[in-house]
């Protein structure tokens, strides 16, 4: 039984944007556990207003360096939902091969970067370089061809270039998505070789019942547009995101917090596993087998190899999805755009959970109120519930303070929150 | 280190500490940092990385290049940025945030603080102050251009740095990189550009991808702000579509307050 501690972490290194931890224990009580967030907020709803319709996306992207190919999708979906814009099948393929890349960059740079130094006992992916060469330099080929593949598509790997509402301004060549697919091909052993790694992880063994909310698969495993859908049986239309997103701010943190059904949920690629683990690839259905990881899994730790999961997902969907590029004729890229007043809502999965914008429009296009719900902002709360729910188990277990910490520090990891973007 | 190795600005030139930090941004030049696989390894062999909240669990405040990414809105951030100065030799201003105030500069333009804080977070009170530039504050030493900025542009000017070679930025506007290019001009193809008068060095990064450049890298040596309003108008583009793309980053608010 711990008796007493006093853990504070400022600033926690290899995460996205600016977080504190405090874990406070006295006579073996937890008296204190909390997540703050301390990144400066940026207000970027209030800088659209006023704003045409063309600028939302372009500006958006800059909301976050990680997964601007989401707020610009999410963006871009929005104005299109609210102006009656529906997109070409040919743009929806591109569109979902370019975010496929996203995610496949994104989890890497998690998986390999930020969480795998926590298990191989290393304070960064520095010491690596020498000591684990092999894992390094299979990491940066992964990266790179995710990264390859959205300047091929998008035009630039972060803050794209081509993607606009209507469709793209250009279009790869058939060549380029050609060697793409080759390379993905060729990627599957690196894939391998990283779930074997991750095999040889011990994941903590940790358990905090919680709602788990995401899209909700329709024939795919979900990832642009759809309802929403969570393990407490609740579904929502994608327009009644606001009774989903339910945010309130609390004075300790200055990104906002979400609540559906209970105090908290969680959002991201365990959700979106838990929700759809029908809709995944069967190699990657596998992936998740050979770890015991089934729906509904509560262990937020997983959320490391739901990813690693997704990652398996995405390079097979987006060989198929190529296919089935190179064998249609290819159309228009960019449909005519006219505005109308109103309120348009996009939803999409962003690597770390829903994404939502909404715009409401005037006569001209031009935005009169902005909301962009951050899936960080949706689990704060939740990542603030399992911290104090780890201390309470840690401490009755004995654990030492430097053992709380970093499984604390492991913890808000595993859930890859992305502050920047939540303080928007 | 040997006190007998060359100096630049005071810096010895092999493999000198350097350290990132990051304001308010979307720390996406931090990650356009890490984000050339091919050559990740070779870059970072250059430079002795002490800090980098991002990557690395270790910190130390033993370094000679600061690189600091974001823009500053909050009077702790003017606190952080004024110890980095104390300590750093050489501090890099990264991207438009760094140099300009970058997209977070335009909440700038309500003038009503109060109001964009009601609009986000409601009666709740939030510490933030204008956006301001790094310069605003403390000496720079150099600026690195873009948002993002462009990794094989930051690539040749780390190692110049740390060479002790002099570091120019293109004084030319982007047009130049775009008509090297040969790129079709996209006034013709009906959409607006910046790059008359925007300073080149992303290798006419949009227009070669058909979107119009929103001067992310700020004016060109010379930028005739009036000559762009003439070809704007003469092509259909209205003020306001000039006006979004010059008030965009930061980079021409000067050139905005004659306009205004
Ligand atoms: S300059 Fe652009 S890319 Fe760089 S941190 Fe600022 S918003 Fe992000
Ligand atoms: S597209 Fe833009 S950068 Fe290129 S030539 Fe025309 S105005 Fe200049
Ligand atoms: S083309 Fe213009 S907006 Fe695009 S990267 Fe270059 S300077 Fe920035």
């Amino acid at each position: 039984m711990k008796i007493s501690c006093d853990i504070k972490v400022d600033h926690l290194t290899r995460v996205e944007g600016h977080g504190n931890i405090r874990i406070k224990i006295r006579n073996g009580r937890v008296e204190q556990a909390r997540w703050d967030v301390v990144e400066t907020p940026r207000f970027f709803e209030a800088m659209l207003v006023g704003k045409k319709w063309n600028n939302a996306p372009w500006i958006c992207a800059r909301i976050c360096g990680i997964c601007s190919i989401g707020h610009t999708l999410a963006s871009i979906r929005a104005i299109e939902n609210g102006f009656g814009i529906k997109p070409s099948e040919q743009t929806s393929v591109l569109r979902l091969l370019l975010k496929h890349m996203e995610t496949l960059q994104s989890h890497l740079l998690h998986l390999y970067f930020l969480a795998a130094p926590d298990f191989l006992n290393v304070g960064s992916v520095m010491p690596l370089i020498e000591s684990h060469p092999e894992v390094v330099k299979r990491a940066a080929r992964l990266k790179q061809l995710a990264n390859d593949a959205c300047d091929v598509i998008g035009g630039r790997r972060l803050h794209p270039t081509r993607t606009v509402v209507g469709g793209f301004t250009m279009l790869p060549e058939k060549s380029q998505l050609s060697s793409l697919k080759k390379r993905m091909q060729a990627a599957v052993p690196d894939l391998t070789a990283t779930v074997e790694l991750f095999q040889t992880f011990t994941l903590p063994d940790f358990e905090r019942e919680t709602e788990f909310v995401s899209l909700k698969g329709d024939e795919r495993y979900p990832f642009i547009g759809g309802g929403l859908i969570s393990t407490d049986q609740v579904e929502m239309e994608e327009h009644d995101y606001l009774k989903m997103t339910n945010e309130f701010v609390v004075d300790h943190s200055t990104s906002k917090w979400s609540r559906l059904s209970r105090q908290s949920f969680a959002v991201g690629a365990l959700a979106r596993l838990n929700n759809n683990f029908s809709f995944l690839h069967p190699e990657a259905r596998e992936v998740a087998e050979g770890f015991s990881l089934a729906p509904v899994n509560n262990n937020p730790f997983m959320n490391n190899i739901a990813q690693l999961v997704e990652c398996v997902h995405v390079v097979m969907d987006s060989i198929s999805l190529i296919d089935n590029l190179l064998d249609r004729e290819w159309t228009e890229v960019r449909q005519p755009v006219c505005p109308r007043a109103g309120l348009g809502v996009g939803a999409l999965e962003v690597p770390r959970g829903i994404l939502y914008h909404a715009y409401e429009f005037d006569n001209a296009g031009r935005i009169i109120k902005a909301d962009c719900v951050i899936p960080t902002s949706q689990n704060n709360a939740n990542i603030h519930y399992d911290i104090f729910e780890l201390a309470q188990q840690s401490a009755s277990r004995g654990k030492s303070d430097g053992e709380i910490q970093h499984l604390a520090e492991m913890l808000v990891r595993a859930y890859d929150p992305c502050i920047s973007c939540s303080v928007h | 280190m040997s006190a007998d190795k060359r100096l630049y600005l005071g810096v010895p030139v092999e493999r000198p500490k350097a350290a990132f930090f990051d304001f308010t941004s979307c720390e996406g030049c931090q990650l356009q940092m890490l984000n050339n696989e091919a050559t990740l390894l070779d870059f970072l062999s250059l430079l002795d990385i002490v800090n980098f909240r991002e990557a690395m669990s270790e910190r130390s405040d033993d370094y000679e290049i600061a690189f600091v990414e974001g823009s500053i809105s909050r009077a702790d951030e003017v606190e952080r940025l004024k110890k980095i100065r104390a300590q750093a030799k050489i501090l890099v201003a990264v991207g438009s945030c760094a140099c300009f105030g970058g997209v977070n500069q335009l909440k700038n333009r309500f003038g009503d603080l109060d109001w964009v804080k009601r609009e986000v977070y409601g009666s709740n009170p939030v510490d933030s102050t204008e956006v301001r530039p790094v310069s605003a504050f403390v000496t720079v030493d150099l600026k690195i251009y873009g948002c993002p900025v462009k990794k094989e542009e930051v690539e040749v000017i780390v190692t110049n740095l740390v060479l002790g070679k002099s570091i120019v930025h293109p004084s030319y506007p982007v047009c130049m990189e775009c008509k090297a290019n040969h790129n079709i001009c996209l006034f013709d193809l009906g959409e607006p550009c910046l790059g008359p008068i925007t300073r080149a060095g992303c290798d006419s990064w949009c227009p070669s991808n058909r979107m119009g450049c929103w001067g992310c890298r700020g004016p060109a040596e010379v930028a005739n702000v009036e000559q762009l309003r003439e070809i704007m108008l003469k092509h259909g583009f209205s003020e306001e579509e000039m006006i979004d793309r010059l008030e965009c980053f930061g980079g021409f608010s000067t050139y905005l307050s004659e306009l205004k």
